[in-house]
Order: C-alpha cells, then sequence, then structure tokens
C-alpha cells in the first residue's frame, strides 16, 4: 500500500482555554514504525486519543488508514489496533479466553480465531500458560501478549501508548523484537514511549512540546541537528524549551 | 451478534470467578429473605406477661387461660401486689401486665363496666402498642364469648378482620419488600462496578478503540446481569413460598413481566452510577450505600409512607422501589391484575426509558 498511514494536518483539541494540542502535522508511511515522544503533559494521549477515533480534533484534519478522523470513526476502529500504558487484558480470563475475546471482539470468525490464536500461543511459546489465568503471568509476557492481541486482528496501523512502562531491559528488547515482526508485516505502528533507547528503534521520531511537535525526523538526523550523541540528549534539549508543567 | 454473545460469555466468566460478586449476587438474598422472614418481624411471640387477679372469679380466669392460650404471650407468673408489678418491669424481662380488680367477673355479670387494667413496657412504644392490641383483641372474644346476644353494653364491639393476611404474619409485608430492597441493591451494584472495574483496569479504553460500539458495551453489560437477577428473583420466590408460607395469588407471568421491568429500572440507575464515578469503591458505595437507605426508607415496607410528611411523600415517588412494591403486592398478595397496577406500571416503564436513554447518552458523551 502506497498510501500513507496517518496523515495529519492542523490538529488541534481545545479544552476551552487550554489548548492541549496545537496545529501538529506529520505524515506516517505505511509498515513504519514512528515514535511519538514527549514529557507527560504535553500532549501525546490527547493526540493519540484523536486518531483512534476517541475523542473529535477541534480543528485541523487527519486521517487514519485513510479515513477521515471527523466522519469515520467507526471504520477507523476497524482498521486499527490499540494497546494502552495499563496493562489491557482481563486477569480473570486465561490465555485464551482473552485471545477469543478480543479477537471475537474485531469480528474474527471461529474458525480464524482458533488458528491466530494458536499461531500466537505457539509464538510467544506460552503453551503451557494457555489455560492459566493471565492475572498469574509474569509482566513481561501479560505486555507481549497484550501486544499481540491487539494485533490480532491484522489491522494497518498499532498504536501503542507506552507500552513496555515497568518492564526488564531485556523484556522489553523481545518485545520490540515483537514489534519489528509487526512492521515487517506491513502493520504501521505508533508508538508513544519515555525510554530513549526504545527511540532508537524508530524509523523516525516526533517529540511534542507543549502540544506542538518541535522535532520531527530520524533519530540519527535529530541527533546531528541537535548536535548531540544520543537520543537522551536531543529530548533534554527539547523538554527544557517547555513552559507548561507536566501533570 | 457474534460479538456480542462473545462479550456476554466473557461477563460470564467474570462473575463466575468472582467469589466477591458471587457472594453477592446470591448470598445477599438468601441472608434478606432469611432476615427480614424470620428475625425482623414486627409481629410478636411469646411475649411474658404478669397477670395479676385480685378477683379471683370465674371470669377473670378464663380470660386468664384465654391469654394464656395465645400463641403472643407467654404467661410470666402470677404476682399479687403491685409492687412486684413493678419490679418485674423494672427486670425488663416482662413486656405487659394485665390487672383484674376485686369484684371484676361481679360487674360483667351484673351488665356493669367491668375494668381490667392494662399495663405495658413503653419503652418501646411499638411493641407496647402492639401487645395492647392483642389484648384488647383478646378481652373482645371473651365478651363475645359470654354474651354472644348481649347488645346493650356491646353493641358497638368492633369487628376486625385483618385482609389478606388474618394472621397478620409479618412476613407478608416483609418479603416484597424485601424483594425490592434486594433486586435493587444486586442490579445497581453489579452493573456499577462491574463498568467501573473496566474502566479502573483500563480495559475499557480497549473496547472502546475497538468497533464494538459505545451502546452495545452498555448493553452487553446489562444482560448477563438481568440474567441473574432473574435467577435471584426465582431464589426468592421459592424462600417466600416454601420457607414463608407466602402465597402468589396473581398471575405469575404478571409478577415476572413486572419484575424485569424493575430490574432492568435498577439495572439502567447501576449504568448511570457507573458513568459518573471513577472508582469500584465509589461505585460500591453509592450503589449499595446511597440506594439502600432511601428504598428501606421510601418503599413503605418498614416506615408507612401514609404517615410521612409531604415533601418526603414527594421524594419516596422518586424511588423506583416505591412503586415496584405496590405492584407486587397487588399481584402476590391480592391477586390483582393489570388493571389495577396499570399506573404503577406506566410510572416504572417511564423511569426505566429516562434512565436508561440518560446513562447511554452520559456513557457516550463521556468518550469525547
Amino acid at each position: 500500500m502506497s498510501e500513507k498511514a496517518i496523515v495529519c494536518k492542523d490538529l488541534t483539541k481545545r479544552f476551552g482555554d487550554f489548548v492541549a494540542v496545537n496545529h501538529i502535522s506529520f505524515d506516517v508511511d505505511q509498515g513504519e514504525i514512528f515514535g511519538f515522544l514527549g514529557a507527560n503533559g504535553a500532549g501525546k494521549t490527547t493526540a493519540m486519543r484523536m486518531l483512534c477515533g476517541l475523542s473529535y480534533p477541534t480543528s485541523g484534519e487527519a486521517a487514519v488508514a485513510g479515513y477521515n478522523v471527523f466522519k469515520q470513526q467507526e471504520e477507523i476502529k476497524r482498521n486499527i489496533g490499540y494497546m494502552s500504558q495499563k496493562f489491557s487484558l482481563y486477569e480473570t480470563l486465561t490465555v485464551k479466553e482473552n485471545i477469543r475475546f478480543y479477537g471475537g471482539v474485531y469480528g474474527l470468525s471461529d474458525k480464524q480465531l482458533k488458528e491466530k490464536g494458536d499461531e500466537l500461543i505457539t509464538k510467544l511459546g506460552l503453551e503451557k500458560e494457555a489455560k492459566m489465568m493471565v492475572g498469574s503471568l509474569p509482566l513481561g509476557w501479560k505486555q507481549k501478549l497484550a501486544f499481540s492481541v491487539a494485533i490480532i486482528h491484522q489491522p494497518r496501523i498499532v498504536f501503542l501508548d507506552e507500552p513496555t512502562g515497568g518492564v526488564d531491559p531485556v523484556t522489553r528488547r523481545q518485545f520490540w523484537d515483537l514489534i519489528y515482526d509487526a512492521a515487517g508485516s506491513g502493520i504501521t505502528v505508533f508508538v508513544t514511549t519515555h525510554y530513549m533507547d526504545e527511540a532508537e528503534y524508530c524509523n523516525r521520531i516526533s517529540v511534542m512540546v507543549d502540544g506542538r511537535i518541535d522535532a520531527l525526523d530520524t533519530p540519527a538526523n535529530l541527533k546531528k541537528q541537535f548536535d548531540a550523541t544520543s537520543m537522551n540528549e536531543v529530548f533534554y534539549a527539547l523538554a527544557r524549551t517547555a513552559k507548561r508543567s507536566a501533570d | 451478534m457474534k460479538q456480542f454473545m462473545v462479550f456476554v460469555r466473557k461477563e460470564f466468566y467474570h462473575v463466575f470467578r468472582d467469589r466477591r460478586t458471587l457472594l453477592i449476587l446470591f448470598g445477599l438474598p438468601v441472608m434478606q429473605i432469611l432476615l427480614f422472614g424470620y428475625a425482623l418481624t414486627t409481629e410478636i411471640k411469646n411475649a411474658e406477661i404478669i397477670v395479676v387477679d385480685h378477683a379471683g372469679d370465674a371470669a377473670s380466669q378464663q380470660l386468664t387461660t384465654m391469654i394464656a392460650a395465645s400463641k403472643y404471650f407467654d404467661i410470666n407468673a402470677s404476682v399479687t401486689s403491685d409492687e412486684d408489678i413493678y419490679k418485674a418491669f423494672k427486670k425488663g424481662k416482662v413486656k405487659c401486665a394485665v390487672v383484674f380488680p376485686i369484684g371484676f367477673g361481679n360487674d360483667l355479670l351484673h351488665g356493669q363496666t367491668a375494668q381490667v387494667q392494662i399495663i405495658a413496657d413503653a419503652a418501646d412504644p411499638n411493641t407496647a402498642k402492639t401487645l395492647t392490641n392483642y389484648l384488647t383483641a383478646i378481652i373482645g372474644d371473651y365478651q363475645q364469648q359470654i354474651n354472644p346476644t348481649a347488645n346493650i353494653p356491646m353493641r358497638i364491639s368492633p369487628v376486625t378482620r385483618m385482609l389478606y393476611n388474618p394472621e397478620l404474619n409479618g412476613s407478608m409485608n416483609f418479603v416484597p419488600g424485601v424483594m425490592a430492597l434486594v433486586l435493587m441493591i444486586i442490579c445497581t451494584t453489579l452493573t456499577s462496578v462491574s463498568i467501573v472495574r473496566e474502566k479502573e483496569m483500563g480495559t475499557m479504553e480497549i473496547l472502546l478503540v475497538s468497533p464494538f460500539k459505545p451502546t452495545y458495551v452498555v448493553l452487553a453489560k446489562a444482560v448477563p446481569y438481568l440474567a441473574l437477577s432473574l435467577i435471584d428473583l426465582i431464589i426468592i420466590l421459592l424462600l417466600s413460598v416454601f420457607l414463608l408460607d407466602m402465597p402468589i395469588r396473581g398471575n405469575i407471568v404478571l409478577l415476572f413481566l413486572e419484575s424485569t421491568l424493575f430490574i432492568i429500572c435498577c439495572l439502567s440507575l447501576g449504568l448511570l452510577i457507573s458513568s459518573v464515578t471513577r472508582t469500584q469503591q465509589i461505585a460500591m458505595m453509592v450503589s449499595m450505600m446511597g440506594m439502600m437507605l432511601p428504598t428501606i426508607l421510601f418503599t413503605g415496607f418498614i416506615f408507612p409512607l401514609e404517615n410521612m410528611p409531604w415533601p418526603l411523600r414527594v421524594i419516596s415517588n422518586l424511588v423506583p422501589s416505591r412503586w415496584f412494591y405496590v405492584i407486587i403486592k397487588a399481584v402476590m398478595l391480592r391477586g390483582l391484575g393489570i388493571g389495577v397496577i396499570w399506573k404503577e406500571t406506566l410510572v416504572l416503564a417511564g423511569m426505566t426509558t429516562a434512565l436508561l436513554m440518560i446513562s447511554i447518552k452520559s456513557f457516550k458523551t463521556r468518550l469525547s
């Protein structure tokens, strides 16, 4: 698909006098891993919610998977996956039941559910745990499972909101292997993170400051632009300019 | 539709795997029915009574025997001095005393006004009142017996007939009230908590991002609890009929339809609570405490609404269980049909529609 996965132009969200997201514009290519960075309160989550069809923009334009965020929220929802920073599977359901539930909500047939479910369980090496309650799994496994479930319906774009919060470096690395796999199969990955080592893994990065996008490029170019040796330095240089206090 | 069923099945998993939910769902109704049915009735049985017989004649003894035979009284002791009466009252065991004055039987035989004194421990006014009523009734019976044809002194002897509940069976009044109370609390608590739990866990966000429509989320939440509440209703009815000897005189189908309407009304209230609360604890508090008190106060099964000042009577009209209570009593105890209770049914239906619309709307607007 040559079509852009996400196209955003002057997207704005106001809550009363407060401009949470201030005229942001960017494109994301199909199959790209797009890092969406910013300090707490910079407006990342609000921007992401608009793109997911969870809230209406105040002004501007945006298309996700080719669908308009004002008029075609239903179509958008069918074509995206979403994983939030809060752990989002049901703890009192088993691994299999969670897969069946989320797959079922996305309208997968019984046959697809079975195939996809088995494939997913094998891929994650959860054969023994398939009938265990998700609540009893270690956090890293839960996160990997949550990600796999979020893309079980082969969406065009998957939105990840700080997916690796609280997970150890080894598991994070494994998590990113899954992300690369997904991107390799053509799924666009839109990811927010606070870990700068993860930022380096992205194809391109945008950094939000006070509701604006102040920088947008590949990690290598950004480092050059800010004369920095790591993404950490780039991020600090930008975050220091923020006037808004984090919430 | 398939998506809907997937959701409903998931909801049942939640219910059957959560011991707390199960306890509320099945423990609460059984406990409440047994509690109210057996322990908490206004009926008083085996109250201890003292008879002070200064007369010692046939009439006073016959009357004493009648009192002793009644299931409401146990004769504690026969004392002779007034002193002893007060001593007994002070010990607190005795609730009531009957004093026959000298010449009681004589007065009665000669057509004069025969006096008998009833003393009750009015530290508990309700009990005292009930007991004196029982005694007066027994005395009235006795008069009737010894003098069935007399028409001069007993011309205005009142004939009381306790309609629908001739034995003044306390549980008859309570069971419909408890039904309303239990269904109200279960439906509002469980629905509100189950939705707020999803909010707290973050799974609600996932559901909202999915193509599953918000309205369906609300409905899919309500359906399992509707089914479970109906099971509860059956349990309550079985307990009432077989354990508490409650009659179901009216049409059982009508009874179920009306109950379903009430359940849906409570579920909608639960949905509304869930859309304005953020944590499970608050949702639980609001639906348990916030609903329990108005339901107990304003349903009319403990405190008669007729005796309330008008502002409270107006408020009571807002409590759904108040209407359901009237309906359920009419159908269960009096065997009446829809013709008599259409007004209450309409009010309940109106409330349900309004609540459901408000809750779906607030659920939706919260998203944007």
